[in-house]
C-alpha cells in the first residue's frame, strides 16, 4: 500500500474517451446521478465567418478527466461534522457509512465534486481508489482501463519526478485550497488555472467543478 | 457506497466484436452464472487491447431489458412493432416454407442478405457488410443468393481509388510513420473516437506525435477530438469541399514549382499533356484542368477556391507551402469526406497531394487513404461457391426491393448481370440495423418496407428490440457474443495482429441460439442438412477451423482449450515497418501497378469512358481527373435558399454506428444532440440545450441542441446511430440521422452519402 497515492493525468494523450468513466460505473454499479470519475469538456474560442464568408476560427478543447484527489488537505474531511469522512494511514479519504447522516456538507466544500450523495441510501459516497484492487497491487480500475494510457497511479513523489510537477490548468481550481495528489501533464492548448477563456460545455452528468461552469 | 469485492471465482476472456475498427479483449467475471463485471486486458508494453467504454458497457449490452426472449412472429402491420410468440419450431417451420417459396416462385437472386455489422470481429458467428457467412452458406446449399458490393463505411473510397493506384483495395502507411514526418494533413479523419481501442490508431497516433512533436493540421467542418487533442491546428472546411480545396493546393504547387517532376514523370500518366492516355483529346490534363487550361477555362487558384470551402485564399497558399516543403509529408483522409454525393471525387482528389509532392511508397509519407494496419491469417467459415451472378451495390436495396428487374449495370451498378432478373423477395437481416435505422431516408424505406406485395418476408435475427427488428416478420433471438464460443480477429491494429480465444461468459439468455443453429435448423427443414453441417455441430466447426488456422499459424498453442485459456495470440507484422507501394516506388518498371498503364493514373481512362457511357442525372458526372464536382444537394445547390444549413453525422463516443444505442450506461456518458455553432443558434433563438427541431423534404427530428464554437458557421452535425423512434407526427425523437438523409447514390460507387444533407433547423 502506498503512502501518499495520486493520479496523474496526461492531457496530451487523453481524448476525452470515458472510458475510465465505464470502467468506474462497472466496478463500482454506479446508479444513475453518481459518477465517481467524471471527464469534462473545457472549451473557448469562436468559429465564426469574416465579412468573405470564410471561416475564421481561435477555438479550442480539452478533456480532463478527474475524480477524488484524495487530498493533503482534505475539506471534506475537514468539513465532515460527523467525523464519517476521514483519510486513513494509506492516504485514502473515505466515508465510514455506519457516521454519514448524509448532511452533504462535503460535497459543497470539496472543489473537484468528489463526495456525491446517494439519495437511495441517503448518505454520502465516494471514490476509494478501488481498495481492494490496492490491496492486491492493483491500481484502481479508472487507470488500467485508460486505452490511451494517459492516466497513471502511484506514490506522489514517484510520478511527480517522472511526470515533473506542473502547474494545474483551467478549469482546475488552485491547489492551496485542499493540496490535491493530482499531477497533470498539460493539454497543448491548456489554459492557466483561473482563466476565463472557456467553460465547461454540455455538462450532462453530475458532479463537474462548479467554478467556470455555464 | 464501497467497490464490490474483487470477483474471480470464474474470470472468461471475451471479446467486444462491434463494428468500431478496432478489436478489444473483455474479462468477464463470472458468479454463478452472472456476468457481475467485465474488465479487458491491462496494459503489457502498450500492446494491451484495452477495451474502451462501449466494451466496458457489455454487461448491460447482454443484460439490456429489451434483448428478445423467444422467437416472434409479426401479428400487426409491417413496422408497427407488434408480434406473438412463437416456439422455435413453429418460426424455422415459417422461415423455411417462406424462403422455399421465395426461391420456387421468384429465383434464388430474389433473396437478399442485408448488410449487418453488430457481430464483426467474430469467425464463426460473424455477421458481414456481403452477408454472414453462416446464412450465405445456407443459401448456396439452396442454389445461391443475390450478391451485393461495398459497404456503407468506405463506398465512394473503395470504388474510385483503386482507378489511381489499381487493385482491389488502396492501402496506406500506419499511423505510426507520422514520426518520421515533418508534417501530417488529415483530411477528416478522427481516429481519438473512430479507433478508440487499447491497440488502435487513437493511442498509435498519441505516441507517435509524442516521439516526434510533428506538426499536425486536421481539416474538418467540426472540432472533432482527434483535432482537439491532437492537431496544432484546425481548419474548417465546408462539408463536400474537399477536391476544391485540393485543387487550390495543386495551383499552389504546381505555380510554385513544389511538385515532385522526377516522380510526375517516372510514376504517373495524365499529369501533364504529355502524359495522357491515347483517345483523349488535348487540354484534359491535370495540369491544364488547374491552370485554367482545360474546357472550363477556370484557374483553380487560392481565391477560387476560398469562395467554395470557406478557407481563406491565404491560409490555403500557406498550407499548399508548408505540403510542398514538408519532406516528408503524411497526409491522410477520413472516410467521412468521401461518404457525400461527390465522394468519389474528394476521395481521389485528398490523394493528389502525395502523389504531386512524391510523398506516395516512402517512409513518412503515405499514399493519401487512411492509415494502413496489419491483417494476420486465420481460416474463416467456408460459404461455398454462389451460383447466383447478379450483384447489387449494399446501398440499392431498397430500389432493388422497390424496381429490382429495372436495375442495370449502366443505371444502378448491377454487377455480373447486365440486368437483374428479380426484385428482392426475401431478406435476411441478421446483427444489423440497415432495414431502417443506418440506411438512409428512413421515412421512405419505412414506406418501401411496409408495402407487403414487395418484398414478401423479412427475418431479422438479432439481441435487442432495434428499430430494424420492428420491421420484421420472423423475429428471431440471437445470442450476444458471451453467450458463444468464438473467435475474435483484429482490426485496424497497426503492426500488430491478434485473434482472442473468446470463449462463452454465460448461457444463451432466455431462448436466444446461435445463428449457426439457427442455419443449421433452416438447412435441414429444407433438405440440405448434411452438405450444411457436414457432419459437425457448431462446437466441431470451431474445432475445425482451429486446425485450419493452425496450418497458417504454426505458433497457436496445440490444444484449442489451451488457446481459450491463453485468451489473446498476438503477432508482430513480419513486415513491419510495412511501406505500400515501396516497391513501385523503387522501380516502377519492374513493379507496375495493376491500373491499365501500369502507373499512378491522374487521368483515368476508365472512369473518363465509364463518364460516357452510364446513365447519369443531368447534374451528376464521373470526370477521367480527380476535380472538383458541385455535390447536389451541397453548397452550391440552390436548395439552400429553403434548406440553408449542411448537416453531418459524425461518429459518437456513446455507441458504436447504431450498437449500444440501447444501453443505460452509454446513455449516461454522452445526450444524443445537434451541434449547431453559436451564430446558427443565434439567428434562430436557440440557447444551449434548447429542443429544436431539424428538418428538410424528407423528414424531421426533434433533439436538443448543443451550443459549441467546435462545428462551423452553416454546418450542423447529428451524431449517426441513434435510433429511429417516429412519434404520431411522423418527426423522429430518437434523433435518428437517417430520417434527413438521401437513397440518392452517389455516381460511380452507387453509395450512401449520407453526410451530404440540406436542411433548416427552428426552435421546437
Amino acid at each position: 500500500m502506498l503512502k501518499r497515492p495520486a493520479f496523474h493525468v496526461d492531457m496530451q494523450a487523453c481524448t476525452g474517451c470515458r472510458t475510465c468513466v465505464m470502467a468506474c460505473i462497472d466496478r463500482n454499479d454506479l446508479p444513475e446521478g453518481i459518477l465517481y470519475r467524471r471527464v469534462v469538456e473545457y472549451s473557448g474560442g469562436t468559429c465564426s465567418r469574416n465579412a468573405d464568408g470564410t471561416f475564421a476560427q481561435d477555438v479550442f478543447a480539452y478533456h480532463l478527466s478527474i475524480a477524488c484527489n484524495h487530498c493533503q488537505n482534505p475539506i471534506c474531511v475537514r468539513s465532515c461534522p460527523t467525523g464519517a469522512m476521514r483519510k486513513d494511514e494509506h492516504g485514502i479519504v473515505s466515508v465510514d457509512a455506519k457516521l454519514c447522516v448524509g448532511c452533504r456538507y462535503c460535497e459543497w466544500g470539496c472543489p473537484y465534486c468528489a463526495p456525491q450523495f446517494d439519495a437511495k441510501a441517503g448518505r454520502m459516497t465516494k471514490c476509494d481508489l478501488c481498495r481492494d484492487l490496492l490491496e492486491q497491487g492493483q491500481p484502481p480500475a479508472c487507470v488500467s482501463a485508460c486505452p490511451n494510457r494517459a492516466l497513471h497511479f502511484g506514490e506522489y513523489e514517484d510520478l511527480a519526478s517522472m511526470f515533473g510537477e506542473f502547474e494545474v490548468v483551467a478549469p482546475l481550481p488552485d491547489r492551496a485550497i485542499t493540496q490535491p495528489n493530482l499531477l497533470v501533464t498539460p493539454a497543448r492548448n491548456a489554459r492557466p488555472s483561473g482563466s476565463r477563456s472557456g467553460c465547461i460545455r454540455a455538462a450532462a452528468h453530475p458532479g463537474t467543478p462548479r467554478n467556470d461552469t455555464t | 457506497r464501497t467497490a464490490q469485492p474483487p470477483l474471480r471465482e470464474r474470470d472468461v476472456w471475451t471479446s467486444c466484436n462491434v463494428n468500431c475498427g478496432g478489436r478489444c479483449a473483455l474479462r468477464a467475471h463470472v458468479v454463478d452464472g452472472v456476468v457481475r463485471a467485465i474488465d479487458s486486458e491491462a496494459d503489457t508494453a502498450g500492446h494491451a487491447a484495452t477495451a474502451c467504454l462501449r466494451g466496458r458497457a457489455m454487461r448491460h449490452r447482454l443484460y439490456a431489458p429489451d434483448r428478445l426472449k423467444y422467437p416472434m412472429l409479426r401479428v400487426g402491420a409491417r413496422g408497427e412493432g407488434k408480434f406473438r410468440r412463437a416456439s422455435w419450431d413453429e418460426a424455422l417451420d415459417l422461415l423455411a416454407a417462406r424462403l422455399r417459396e421465395a426461391i420456387d416462385t421468384w429465383g434464388n437472386e430474389s433473396v437478399y442478405l442485408n448488410v449487418g455489422t453488430g457481430n464483426w470481429g467474430a469467425v464463426l458467428s460473424n455477421s458481414c457488410s456481403s452477408g454472414a457467412p453462416t446464412i450465405s452458406r445456407l443459401m448456396n446449399c439452396l442454389g445461391g443468393h443475390l450478391r451485393s458490393y461495398g459497404t456503407y463505411s468506405y463506398a465512394m473510397l473503395e470504388a474510385a481509388l483503386p482507378y489511381t493506384y489499381g487493385g482491389a483495395w488502396v492501402d496506406g502507411n500506419p499511423i505510426t510513420d507520422v514520426a518520421h514526418s515533418e508534417l501530417a494533413v488529415f483530411f477528416g479523419n478522427n481516429p481519438a473516437t473512430t479507433r478508440m481501442g487499447g491497440l488502435g490508431v487513437s493511442h498509435d497516433l498519441a505516441r507517435a506525435l509524442r516521439r516526434s512533436g510533428t506538426r499536425l493540421i486536421v481539416i474538418d467542418p467540426r472540432h472533432s477530438d482527434t483535432a482537439a487533442t491532437f492537431a496544432d491546428e484546425w481548419i474548417p472546411i465546408r462539408p463536400g469541399t474537399d477536391a476544391a480545396l485540393v485543387s487550390a493546393l495543386a495551383h499552389v504547387l504546381i505555380t510554385e514549382n513544389l511538385v515532385d517532376h522526377d516522380f510526375l514523370a517516372t510514376h504517373t500518366i495524365g499529369y501533364d499533356e504529355d502524359s495522357m492516355p491515347d483517345g483523349v483529346p488535348a487540354g484534359q490534363s491535370y495540369r491544364s484542368h488547374i491552370l485554367g487550361l482545360g474546357p472550363d477555362r477556370t484557374a483553380k487558384t487560392p481565391g477560387w477556391a476560398e469562395a467554395i470551402t470557406g478557407i481563406p485564399a491565404e491560409r490555403i497558399v500557406r498550407l499548399a507551402r508548408e505540403i510542398g516543403a514538408a519532406k516528408p509529408c503524411y497526409i491522410a483522409q477520413g472516410w467521412s469526406l468521401q461518404r457525400q454525393a461527390n465522394g468519389e471525387q474528394n476521395c481521389r482528389a485528398v490523394c493528389m497531394l502525395p502523389i504531386l509532392t512524391g510523398n506516395v511508397g516512402i517512409r513518412g509519407g503515405n499514399t493519401g487513404a487512411r492509415e494502413g494496419f496489419f491483417t494476420m491469417p486465420f481460416a474463416g467459415f467456408p460459404t461455398l461457391d454462389n451460383p447466383v451472378a447478379a450483384s447489387i451495390p449494399c446501398f440499392m436495396w431498397t430500389e432493388a426491393v422497390r424496381r429490382g428487374h429495372e436495375m442495370t449495370a449502366t443505371t444502378d451498378g448491377v454487377r455480373g448481370v447486365d440486368k437483374l432478373p428479380s426484385d428482392i423477395r426475401f431478406i435476411w437481416n441478421f446483427a444489423g440495423n440497415c432495414l431502417i435505422n443506418q440506411h438512409s431516408d428512413a421515412n421512405r424505406t419505412a414506406r418501401i418496407l411496409v408495402d407487403e406485395t414487395k418484398c414478401r418476408t423479412i427475418v431479422v435475427i438479432d439481441n435487442v428490440m432495434t428499430a430494424s427488428a420492428r420491421f420484421a416478420d420472423i423475429l428471431l433471438p440471437g445470442v450476444t457474443n458471451l453467450e458463444e464460443d468464438d473467435f475474435a480477429l483484429s482490426d485496424y491494429a497497426t503492426d500488430i495482429g491478434y485473434v482472442i480465444f473468446a470463449r462463452k461468459a454465460v448461457e444463451p439468455l432466455f431462448e436466444s441460439r446461435s445463428i449457426y443453429d439457427i442455419c443449421a435448423a433452416v438447412a435441414k427443414r429444407l433438405g440440405v442438412g448434411e452438405a450444411y453441417t457436414e457432419g459437425r455441430d457448431r462446437a466441431g466447426w470451431l474445432a475445425h477451423l482451429y486446425e485450419e488456422s493452425r496450418r497458417l499459424l504454426p505458433g497457436l498453442p496445440e490444444r484449442m482449450d489451451d488457446a481459450f485459456d491463453t485468451g489473446i495470440f498476438r503477432m508482430r507484422d513480419p513486415e513491419a515497418p510495412r511501406v505500400p507501394y515501396a516497391a513501385f516506388r523503387r522501380d516502377p518498371v519492374a513493379n507496375p501497378l495493376d491500373t491499365p498503364s501500369g502507373r499512378i493514373e491522374i487521368f483515368s481512362k476508365r472512369l473518363w469512358d465509364l463518364g460516357k457511357t452510364w446513365q447519369l442525372g443531368p447534374d451528376e458526372r464521373i470526370p477521367g481527373l480527380p476535380e472538383y464536382v458541385p455535390a447536389w444537394e451541397g453548397v452550391e445547390d440552390p436548395l439552400r435558399r429553403t434548406y440553408p444549413l449542411q448537416l453531418i453525422g459524425h461518429h459518437p463516443r456513446q455507441r458504436t454506428h447504431s450498437t449500444g444505442d440501447n444501453v443505460d450506461w452509454l446513455r449516461r456518458i454522452e445526450r444524443q444532440e445537434l451541434w449547431m455553432n453559436p451564430a446558427d443558434a443565434a439567428l434562430r433563438g436557440i440557447a444551449q440545450g434548447d429542443m429544436v427541431r431539424v428538418f428538410n423534404a424528407r423528414g424531421a427530428v426533434l433533439i436538443p441542441a448543443r451550443v459549441t464554437p467546435r462545428i462551423a458557421p452553416g454546418v450542423l452535425s447529428l451524431p449517426e446511430g441513434a435510433w429511429y423512434a417516429p412519434a404520431q407526427d411522423g418527426a423522429d425523437t430518437g434523433g435518428c440521422i437517417n430520417v434527413l438523409t438521401t437513397q440518392r447514390p452517389s455516381p460511380l460507387a452507387k453509395g450512401n452519402p449520407q453526410h451530404t444533407n440540406l436542411v433548416q433547423v427552428e426552435k421546437a
